[in-house]
């Protein structure tokens, strides 16, 4: 079957912020009503609708169904939900265009990230016997993948404030960033750590968020925005649960999801790398290969905000707006989930 | 706004399978057993299938209460329910014998005194009742690192 042409024709991201008191569907009505005036369709015409959120952060069980309030359910809609983050509900509605059961789809993600412990809340996605029992923290599992990187020399101390002093600046020209500081990689290598040898700011800050795209395929995407971002490759690849069995200092998953969406084809103007961690950026970036010629996260990326199970998807958004505005022509998004860069969704996007 | 406190609980029981019951019954009388993989790399916790080609796997190698951390983090501030209730080290330890490291907490005390290469031994928890927090931490062998 020939693959279908998709491309993502319109965004809209709340800006991010730290201790909302809002309902998952305060945090959401708003980007969805933003996303359908920018294309200006009327809503029966959203074939699809697929949402990405993780239940364990609102404290309610199929809080995801109550979410459904921000989209209407009458008349009837076609919708789904991922328990993770909204850049998987964008996989699913790419493919359920490609089944060719619709040619316009809504997909949008939220995360209160900041209403919990959110450190403690992902243990469980690790192994439930021998990982989830000694609550170990993602910061913690992070801080041993950084070890081993700098053990093993892949990486220093003063790449990983690199990291974080480049996406703090760049941040400053983001509106919707919530940490933003201009500030060098010395000045924050005198900062201390706290889960050594992870400092404040090689971890990802948890905010409060939403947001959400609109995917049409052909004709249809062409008549909703003037230069549309055309999905050319997108794979998703798993390492396995095990986080001793994994290679702590490369990324086997991230690298064949890279391979199969094809990153290595042409070069990338802009590459928007979920990486919660600054030690993570720099893994990603060699496994995809991504040269001095790609600018890494303009956005400041997922470092300067992260709200859990929306961040993969803000990657998307800010990719894709990047050819929207004609800034650059092809880029990069992509999605991590679970612990260590468990899991990795690799997209590429093109401009016509 | 205010905002109230909200904790959810699902204290529900669940079956664990032939062989994590083998494993965490060998937990609770004290002996450390690991599974061999279809590479030759011996698993602790045991894999109940092969993480390379899926093969469910049942040769299983009992190992040592000693082992060699490969990698770890300091936890300055612990956090409810963690292994220790003062600063300790995350690590992965390969205990001997084993290829593949687990995932556990070393009382090393002070950060200064934990490093990659530590040798450290298992320290089984006073009541076990199989399960992974049978054992309790493990401690640095003196002099050895």
């Amino acid at each position: 079957m020939a693959r279908r042409d998709v491309a993502i024709v319109a965004t809209a991201q709340r800006p991010n912020e730290v201790g909302s008191t809002l309902t998952s569907v305060e945090l959401i009505l708003p980007v969805i009503n933003d996303v359908i005036a920018k294309v200006g369709i009327e809503r029966q015409k959203i074939g699809f609708w697929c949402h990405g959120s993780c239940d364990y952060m609102s404290g309610q069980p199929f809080s995801f169904v109550a979410a459904v309030d921000a989209i209407g359910a009458w008349p009837p809609i076609v919708e789904s939900h991922v328990e993770g983050d909204g850049a998987l509900a964008l996989y699913e509605a790419w493919v359920k265009i490609q089944t060719g059961e619709c040619d316009v789809a809504l997909v949008f993600s939220n995360g209160k990230t900041t209403s919990g412990p959110i450190d403690r809340i992902l243990n469980l996605q690790a192994d439930p016997y021998m990982v989830t029992p000694l609550w170990p923290g993602f910061d913690s599992l992070a801080a041993l993948q950084a070890r081993a990187c700098l053990d093993a020399g892949v990486l220093s101390e003063a790449d990983m404030a690199e990291v974080a002093a480049r996406s703090y600046r760049d941040a400053l020209n983001n509106p919707i960033a919530y940490a933003k500081e201009n500030v060098t990689a010395e000045q924050l290598l005198a900062r201390p750590y706290t889960t050594a040898p992870l400092r404040a700011h090689d971890c990802g800050v948890p905010v409060d968020g939403a947001n959400a795209i609109i995917l049409a395929a052909g004709d249809a995407a062409r008549s909703l925005a003037e230069r549309p971002a055309w999905i050319r490759g997108i794979d998703h690849r798993i390492d396995t649960q095990r986080l001793g069995a994994r290679s702590m200092t490369e990324s086997s998953s991230a690298a064949i999801a890279a391979a199969k969406a094809g990153v290595g084809d042409d070069r990338i103007d802009i590459a928007e790398l979920h990486a919660p961690y600054t030690h993570q950026e720099i893994l990603l970036r060699r496994a995809m290969n991504l040269g001095e010629g790609t600018h890494v996260n303009p956005s400041g990326g997922a470092l300067v905000s992260n709200p859990a199970m929306a961040a993969g998807l803000a990657r998307f958004a800010e990719a894709a707006e990047s050819v929207f505005s004609g800034s650059a022509d092809r880029v990069l998004a992509h999605c991590t989930s679970g612990p260590m860069l468990q899991q990795n969704l690799v997209c590429v996007m093109e401009g016509e | 706004m205010f905002t109230a406190p909200l904790v959810v609980a699902y204290p529900y029981k669940r079956t664990v399978g032939t062989l994590l019951s083998r494993f965490f019954q060998s937990l609770q009388e004290g002996r450390l057993e690991g599974t061999k993989g279809s590479d030759g790399r011996v698993y602790f916790p045991p894999a109940e299938f092969d993480p390379v080609t899926g093969r469910q796997l049942d040769e299983w190698v009992t190992l040592a209460e000693t082992g060699t951390v490969v990698t770890w983090a300091w936890q300055s501030a612990p956090q409810p329910d963690q292994p220790l209730e003062r600063p300790f080290a995350w690590a992965l330890i390969t205990l001997d014998g084993a290829d593949v490291p687990l995932l556990h907490a070393v009382d090393a005390g002070d950060i200064a005194r934990i490093r990659t290469g530590s040798r450290v031994k298992v320290r089984w928890a006073d009541e076990r009742s199989g399960g992974i927090r049978d054992i309790a931490c493990f401690d640095l062998l003196e002099g050895a690192s």
